[in-house]
C-alpha cells in the first residue's frame, strides 16, 4: 500500500472577493511536489491574485489555502515570512528594486532572511548570476538592463533563497523568443534539477506546453479544465477553444 | 454617506500605518543609514527652496508691517513683528507647506511607483516588511529634517525682513535686531521647532500613506502625487492651529 504524497500547494473551496467583484467562486485544486502547472484564462479571470494567495499577499474570504500542510491565513511573522523564504516568484514585469544594484537586488531576500556573511552572500549571488547566463553584471542598475536580462535577473532573486516552490507570474511575456526560450530552459531545469513545484501563469501558449507537465484552465472563478497537458490540450474542448482562441466565454 | 465611510476607513488605516511605524521602531530600531540617506534627500537637498521662500517672505513681511506701523510712529517695531511671525507661524508653516510640495509628491511618487510596479509586493514576497523598509526612514527623516529646515527659514527670513528694514525702510540694522532680540523669546522659537516637528510627521507619513495605497497604473500616480500634497499641505493647516492652542495651554497653565 502506498502512502499519498501530500501536495505542496492545496486550494479548497476558495473564494475571493475585492468589493463587489467576486474573482474566485469556489477554486479547488492541489500542486503535486516538483509538478510544473501552468494556470491558463483570459486577462481579468484572477491568475496573478492565485499566486499571490499561495504566498499571503492576498487573503481569500473564504475556504482553504494550504502550503505545504500549513494553513496560509494563520501564518503571521516570522512564519509567514518563512513560507515567503521558500516560495520564489517571478513578477511579471521582475519587479527589480530601482534603487538597488543587481547584486544587492539578489541578496535581497537572504539579508532578509538574516544572512549577514558577505562573502556567503557574493557566492550565492555569483552562482544564481551564473545559473540564469549573466555572470559579471552584479554592479549595474535594473535601468540598465534588457527585459529579458531583467526577467533572469529577478528568477536569479527568486531562486536565492533556494525556495522549494516557484510562482511565475508570465514569464514571457514582451520576450524575443531567444529570451523565451532560455527562461523556458530555466524553468524546466530548476523543476527537475532541484524538484522546485512550480506554478506558472502564461498567456504563451508555446511556453506553456514546453514547460508544463499539467495544464488548468481558469473560467469564471473556478478551473474549469485540469489534467497532463496531452490530455487537456486534445480532449477538453473549453481548453483547445482557449488554445485556438476562438473561446468567447465572458469573464 | 458611502463617501463619510470611505473616509472612517481611510483615517483608521492611516492610524494603523502610524502604529505599525511606531510598533517597528520600537521592535527594531531605527536604521540609522536609512534615515541619513533619507535625510540628505528630504532635508538637505530642501535647503535651497525654503531659503529662497523664507527671504522673501521675511522682506515682503518687513515692508508691510513697515507701511503699517509707519501710520503710528512705530516703524523701528518691524523686527518685533517679522521676527515673531516668522519664529511662531510663517517659519514652520511655510517650511511645511514647501516641503510637502517637493518632497511629500516626490515620496508618494516613489512609493505609488513601487506599487503599480510590483516592488512593494516583491518586499514582502521577499519576506521583508515595506513598513520597515520604506516607511520608517521616510517618516523619522521627515520628523527630523523639517525642524532644522524651519530653524534656517526662520534665520534667513529674518536676514530676509533686516535686508529691507536697512536698505529700503531706514531702520538701522542696530535698531532692527535689538527690536527683534526684545520680542522673541526662546519659548517662541523652540515652539516653532516642535510644531516643525508636527508638519514633518504629517507631511511624510501622509505622502506614505498615500504612495501605499495607490492603485491603477502610472494615472494612479499622478493621482496619488497630487492627493499627497493638497491633503499634506491641509492637515498642515488643519492641525496648526490645534498645535498652535495646545503649546498656548500648555505655555500658561
Amino acid at each position: 500500500m502506498t502512502t499519498p504524497v501530500q501536495p505542496t500547494v492545496e486550494f479548497t473551496n476558495v473564494h475571493t472577493r475585492f468589493g463587489a467583484n467576486h474573482v474566485h467562486r469556489g477554486l479547488t485544486f492541489a500542486l503535486a511536489p516538483g509538478e510544473v502547472t501552468t494556470l491558463l484564462g483570459p486577462s481579468g479571470a484572477g491568475k496573478t491574485i492565485i499566486l499571490k494567495l499561495i504566498i499571503g499577499l492576498v487573503r481569500q474570504a473564504e475556504g482553504s489555502v494550504r502550503v505545504t500542510g500549513q494553513e496560509v491565513t494563520t501564518l503571521d511573522g516570522p512564519d509567514l515570512t518563512a513560507l515567503r523564504v521558500n516560495t520564489g516568484m517571478l513578477f511579471q514585469g521582475a519587479a527589480l528594486f530601482d534603487s538597488l544594484t543587481v547584486f544587492e537586488n539578489i541578496a535581497y531576500g537572504l539579508r532578509e532572511r538574516g544572512e549577514t556573511d558577505e562573502d556567503k552572500l557574493d557566492h550565492i549571488v555569483k552562482e544564481r548570476l551564473r545559473m540564469v547566463g549573466l555572470p559579471g553584471i552584479e554592479s549595474k542598475l535594473p535601468s540598465q538592463l534588457s527585459g529579458g536580462q531583467r526577467k533572469r535577473i529577478g528568477l536569479a532573486r527568486a531562486l536565492a533563497t533556494s525556495p522549494k516552490i516557484m510562482l511565475y507570474d508570465e514569464p514571457t511575456t514582451g520576450l524575443d523568443p531567444t529570451s523565451t526560450r532560455m527562461i523556458d530552459d530555466l524553468i524546466i531545469a530548476f523543476a527537475r534539477e532541484q524538484k522546485i513545484t512550480s506554478l506558472v501563469v502564461t498567456h504563451d501558449i508555446q511556453s506553456a506546453r514546453r514547460v508544463s507537465d499539467r495544464w488548468m484552465l481558469l473560467s469564471q472563478g473556478i478551473i474549469a479544465a485540469d489534467g497532463p497537458v496531452a490530455e487537456v490540450s486534445e480532449n477538453n474542448q473549453l481548453v483547445r477553444d482557449f488554445v485556438s482562441g476562438s473561446w468567447k466565454e465572458a469573464v | 454617506m458611502e463617501k463619510a465611510k470611505e473616509i472612517l476607513k481611510a483615517l483608521g488605516a492611516y492610524a494603523l500605518l502610524l502604529s505599525d511605524v511606531a510598533r517597528d521602531i520600537f521592535k527594531h530600531g531605527i536604521n540609522v543609514r536609512e534615515v541619513c540617506r533619507q535625510i540628505m534627500l528630504i532635508g538637505v537637498s530642501s535647503i535651497p527652496i525654503v531659503l529662497l521662500t523664507a527671504v522673501f517672505t521675511g522682506m515682503v513681511l518687513a515692508l508691510q508691517t513697515a507701511y503699517g506701523l509707519h501710520r503710528f510712529g512705530a516703524k523701528n517695531y518691524v523686527g518685533n513683528l517679522v521676527g515673531l511671525a516668522l519664529a511662531r507661524e510663517l517659519g514652520p508653516v511655510l517650511t511645511a507647506v514647501m516641503v510637502c510640495g517637493r518632497v511629500g509628491a516626490g515620496i508618494a511618487a516613489e512609493i505609488a511607483s513601487m506599487v503599480v510596479t510590483e516592488q512593494v509586493d516583491a518586499i514582502r514576497a521577499l519576506g521583508g516588511d515595506p513598513i520597515r523598509r520604506l516607511v520608517t526612514p521616510r517618516i523619522v527623516a521627515g520628523t527630523l529634517s523639517m525642524p532644522l529646515l524651519a530653524g534656517i527659514a526662520v534665520i534667513t527670513g529674518i536676514l530676509g525682513g533686516g535686508l529691507v528694514a536697512v536698505l529700503e525702510l531706514g531702520i538701522t540694522s542696530h535698531q532692527y535686531y535689538r527690536s527683534y532680540l526684545y520680542a522673541v523669546q526662546i519659548r517662541d522659537v523652540t515652539d516653532g521647532l516642535i510644531k516643525s516637528c508636527g508638519f514633518g510627521l504629517i507631511v511624510s507619513s501622509i505622502a506614505c500613506f498615500k504612495g501605499l495605497r495607490c492603485r491603477g497604473g502610472t494615472e494612479g500616480v499622478g493621482l496619488t502625487t497630487t492627493a499627497a500634497v493638497v491633503t499634506g499641505s491641509l492637515m498642515v493647516f488643519i492641525s496648526n492651529f490645534f498645535f498652535t492652542k495646545l503649546l498656548i495651554i500648555i505655555k500658561f497653565k
